[in-house]
This record gives structure tokens, C-alpha cells and sequence, in this order.
């Protein structure tokens, strides 16, 4: 139940290309290293949701996030 | 204009010399096969987010290459894979989503100075529109 409205946090920041190697800002959308968080619960347009999506999966392949919650 | 990075995450039992030497032998692997490394970045020891070959850290480095070629990148790769202290690594191309993303901020920044431009010309216009009907009135 959430009124308030959401907003692109990239698209805000004007982020262009999301980088692998930036574990703080991908972990913010991976909630305690569990699935990646959709994009109509986070707000993120869907082509940042796609380079973020991308980024997260190849954190994960060099151990920079989990692929499975602890 | 092609641009690898490369993270190569080593074995958290290599001593700082044997990290370095071999950051020196990945070097001169990837320079012989006419490959330019444009930078080195040392992120030392890190916890990894899960075990990996039984270690729960690793040293991680990651390499950017500048227009390697496709043997510079595979030799790289064959060293990494026979190599017993890397225990993951990872090639990326990055120099396409780079561009795109030049492109939007290149695109961002006609946008924004066109709004400007035309701004000045609306009130103008309307500047004419008002004299119009003071003439009208005489």
C-alpha cells in the first residue's frame, strides 16, 4: 500500500551506464541478497531496469553479490 | 574503438608479491599480443558473497584493456583459466554501452539548450502580437 509515487531513481540521476563494480548501489536492489527487486515495486523504467538487471547478474558471477540469501 | 574490463578475482592465500607478480605476468601476456592496459585498479582483499573453490575472500583487480585484439583477450583468458591463484574472472566489453551512453547525455544536453533557444523567441513573438493590436486600436 504504497500511495506514494514513484520515480526512476536513475533516470533522476541521470544515470547512464550502471556499472557491475558498484556493489552499493546495485545491493540497494537486491533486498538481503534475494531476487532483484521488480521494477513496478522499485519504480525504475524498464531501460534502466534492463541495464540494472544486466549489472546485477554480472556482479553475481564475480561473487560481488549473492546469487542465493544467506 | 573496442574496451575490455577485465576482474579477475585471486586466491586470498597469495602473499602482496605474488599478487603483484602476477598482475606483472597478466601485464606482459596481454602487452606482447598488442594489447594496451589503460588501468590497473587493486581492490585487495575482499569477502566474497559466496565460497568459491572453498575460499570465503578474494583479491580482486580489474584490468582495462584498450583495442586489444581477439588473441589478447583469449590468451588472457587461457592464462586465467590454467592458472591455479585466479579463481573467477570475468571479460566484459564495455566501449558499446559507453558510447550510448555518450550518446544520451550528448542528446540530453541538445534538448536542453534548444528549450533555451526557443524560449526568448516565444516572448518576441508575443511582443509583435501585442503591438499588432495597438495598432489595431488606432
Amino acid at each position: 500500500m504504497r500511495k506514494q509515487r514513484r520515480y526512476c531513481k536513475f533516470c533522476s540521476d541521470k544515470v547512464d551506464y550502471i556499472d557491475f563494480k558498484d556493489v552499493n548501489i546495485l545491493s540497494s536492489f537486491v533486498p538481503e541478497g534475494s531476487k532483484i527487486t521488480p521494477s513496478r515495486i522499485s519504480g525504475v523504467c524498464s531501460t534502466h531496469q534492463r541495464k540494472l538487471s544486466r549489472a546485477i547478474k554480472r556482479a553475481r558471477q564475480v561473487a560481488l553479490l549473492p546469487y542465493i540469501p544467506d | 574503438m573496442r574496451r575490455y574490463e577485465v576482474v579477475v578475482v585471486l586466491a586470498p592465500t597469495l602473499t602482496e608479491d605474488d599478487v603483484e607478480q602476477s598482475t606483472e605476468t597478466f601485464k606482459k601476456a596481454a602487452e606482447e599480443k598488442g594489447a594496451q592496459i589503460a588501468e590497473i585498479e587493486q581492490w585487495g582483499k575482499r569477502k566474497l558473497a559466496y565460497p568459491i573453490k572453498k575460499h570465503t575472500e578474494g583479491i580482486y583487480i580489474i584490468l582495462t584493456l584498450e583495442e586489444p585484439s581477439t588473441e589478447a583477450v583469449s590468451e588472457l583468458e587461457r592464462r586465467f583459466k590454467v592458472s591455479d591463484s585466479v579463481i573467477r574472472f570475468l571479460t566484459v566489453r564495455v566501449d558499446l554501452d559507453l558510447k550510448r551512453a555518450e550518446k544520451f547525455k550528448a542528446r540530453r544536453k541538445m534538448k536542453k539548450e534548444r528549450s533555451e533557444r526557443t524560449r526568448p523567441a516565444k516572448g518576441i513573438k508575443s511582443e509583435k502580437t501585442v503591438t499588432v493590436a495597438a495598432g489595431d486600436e488606432k
